[in-house]
């Protein structure tokens, strides 16, 4: 086990350096110079001058990778040009609404998703089942951001349970804080939970035709004692993969829903950073989603071994 | 049961197939005509409500949100198809390339990029390609349709390993074909089937991508329409007028909808034991 973690820890860091690589050099591929292009075309050639000085910009290519890199790693992630604060604090403002949102969405889009799959399954062809794919076929066809603004419609505009956006922040309190991330987690949630109740279905399904499943019926076993001891755990392999990457959705997800929900999060950071033309925001603030994407990956592979010891190998 | 009759037989790929076909026609409609022209903008006839002369209504500058969604289908369906066509025409070959050397430095370092596309959400991608080059249709093409590269690449070397394992391959190997010829001739026509249902999936997920980078203003650029930044603009005035934001959101969703029953339809018409399974 220890030797398969080590082996999966070393492409971890493989993977984050190639990442890293790969967004340091788009943002150097912009056509002309970075400092000219942040500063817009009607720019004095002395202000992109400091500029450029400010960014570094005059040391080689390699040079700047490291820097950054090197920054990255203790912490320190730039100043930003437009807010002229270090943009680990910008980030660090805002992570506590991304992050607990992409969560909460995990969270609902799982509690959904585990029971409707098992009722699909157990009643398979049954009217439950027909009505369950059919709805769970129609979720997967929405977009979250439009979900979200009929969410909206609804909750805030006509019934008035709900604000219709904004964050009153973790200081307001906890209930008021989560209501507030709860129409966005929710339209996060229901088109990923429509993909995880499908895919609880058909493993379950698989798993029930297994020879071991007819065994554990043969002894007497009920249906249900077969689904809770037998099928259940062996159907969680696949289910596993599929919110281990749905965490990844959630997250780039989380980026377009704050703007329906105007959430001062990662993703509205992200859109003024490229409004205006922030690089240092725009690279850090990816680099940081890739960073959460791969080490939630490298979780899952871990669980996954933990689950089925034969993948250990 | 042939696979023309099965599709003939299958509810789910007709009522895709149905589905899509609107949608592609009022494409292709719209660019000779629509009900009203949508570069006018008639203040008189702004915010109406759908009914009389505009079925859908119209939005804050009067433009007839019926021909928009008309003309809007163009963008989404250019977008999605063209990223298709580069996932497949750059992902399959290099899949079958990595197929025919297995276990080599190039079918590794081909996998590997693969993964490391992966590690990116296919959002974050468009989102950073369109920061860097601008925003616009062509950027959006090229963004979604890099995702789609080891997608296809996944697929197609998934599906070519287990065929080179196969009588009819090793034959070929034996009568002295080389590796490219092989793919070509032997893999590549075996595993079209599975390319296409991979296709349906891939364009509607292009669909829901295009219509999300125009929805944050990466996408199509004023002032053409298109489905996402519709949504955009009918946001603010969500309480006043549901209408605008209503019905191009349905017509996303009825246009995914249809391409993914299509898939389904063609993947068990394709793969008689995955009908036979599921049934």
């Amino acid at each position: 086990m220890l030797r398969y973690a080590l082996t999966r820890l070393v492409s971890l860091g493989l993977t984050l350096i190639a990442a890293s690589l790969a967004i340091f050099l788009v943002i150097e591929v912009i056509p002309g110079d970075p400092a000219a292009f942040m500063l817009g075309i009607n720019a004095e050639p002395e202000a992109v001058a400091a500029l450029r000085a400010e960014l570094g910009l005059d040391a080689g290519l390699i040079e700047r990778y490291l820097a950054w890199a090197g920054g990255l790693l203790q912490g320190d992630f730039g100043t930003s040009y437009t807010y002229r604060v270090p943009v680990a604090e910008l980030i660090l403002e805002r992570v506590w609404i991304s992050l607990p949102l992409a969560l909460y969405a995990l969270a609902l889009s799982t509690l959904i998703a585990f029971p409707v799959g098992i009722i699909a399954a157990m009643g398979r062809g049954s009217l439950a089942d027909l009505g369950i794919m059919g709805v769970t076929q129609l979720g997967i066809a929405v977009p979250n951001f439009w979900f979200a603004m009929l969410l909206v419609l609804f909750f805030a505009v006509g019934l008035g349970w709900f604000s219709a956006g904004g964050f009153p922040g973790w200081e307001a309190g906890f209930y008021e804080a989560m209501k507030a991330l709860t129409l966005p987690a929710i339209a996060l949630a229901v088109p990923q939970a429509s993909i995880l109740a499908r895919v609880m279905r058909s493993a379950l399904l698989d798993t029930l035709d297994e020879d071991y499943v007819r065994t554990a019926r043969a002894k007497g076993l009920s249906r249900g004692q077969v689904l809770w001891r037998h099928a259940l755990r062996n159907a969680l392999i696949p289910v596993l993969t599929i919110i281990g990457l749905q965490f990844s959705f959630l997250l780039a997800g989380a980026i377009i829903i704050e703007n329906v929900f105007f959430l001062p999060g990662l993703g509205r950071l992200l859109f003024q950073g490229i409004t205006q033309r922030d690089l240092i925001v725009v690279e850090s603030t990816v680099m940081l989603l890739v960073f959460a994407v791969v080490v939630v990956t490298f979780l899952v592979d871990l669980a996954y071994a933990l689950v089925d010891p034969r993948l250990r190998r | 049961m042939s696979v023309g009759r099965a599709l003939r037989r299958s509810w789910s790929f007709g009522i895709g197939l149905a589905l899509t076909l609107i949608f592609v026609a009022a494409a292709l409609v719209s660019l000779v005509w629509t009900p009203h022209d949508v570069e006018t903008l008639t203040i008189a006839n702004r915010l109406k409500d759908p009914g009389g002369a505009f079925w859908f209504g119209t939005d804050h500058f009067g433009r007839d949100i019926f021909s928009m969604i008309m003309v809007g289908a163009q963008p989404s369906i250019a977008v999605a198809s063209v990223a298709v066509g580069i996932g497949m025409g750059l992902g399959v070959p290099l899949g079958l390339w990595a197929a025919a050397n297995r276990g080599s430095m190039l079918d590794d370092a081909i996998m590997r990029t693969n993964d490391l596309i992966f590690a990116f959400p296919a959002l974050l991608i468009a989102i950073l390609i369109t920061a860097v080059f601008g925003p616009g249709a062509v950027n959006a093409i090229i963004a979604i349709g890099i995702f789609n590269v080891p997608v296809f690449a996944r697929v197609s070397r998934g599906a070519a390993l287990s065929l080179w394992q196969r009588e009819f391959v090793m034959a070929a190997r034996v009568s002295g074909k080389g590796a490219v010829r092989i793919s070509a001739e032997h893999i590549l026509p075996n595993i079209t089937n599975l390319l296409i249902v991979q296709g349906t999936i891939q364009f509607s997920l292009g669909i829901l991508a295009e219509a999300a980078l125009s929805y944050v203003g990466l996408g199509v650029q004023p002032p053409d329409p298109s489905w996402g930044r519709m949504l955009s603009e009918a946001q603010t005035m969500i309480s006043f007028a549901p209408h605008m934001a209503i019905f191009p959101g349905l017509a996303i969703v009825l246009t995914v909808l249809g391409l993914n029953l299509m898939g389904d339809g063609l993947r068990d018409a394709l793969d008689p034991r995955i009908a036979r399974a599921r049934s």
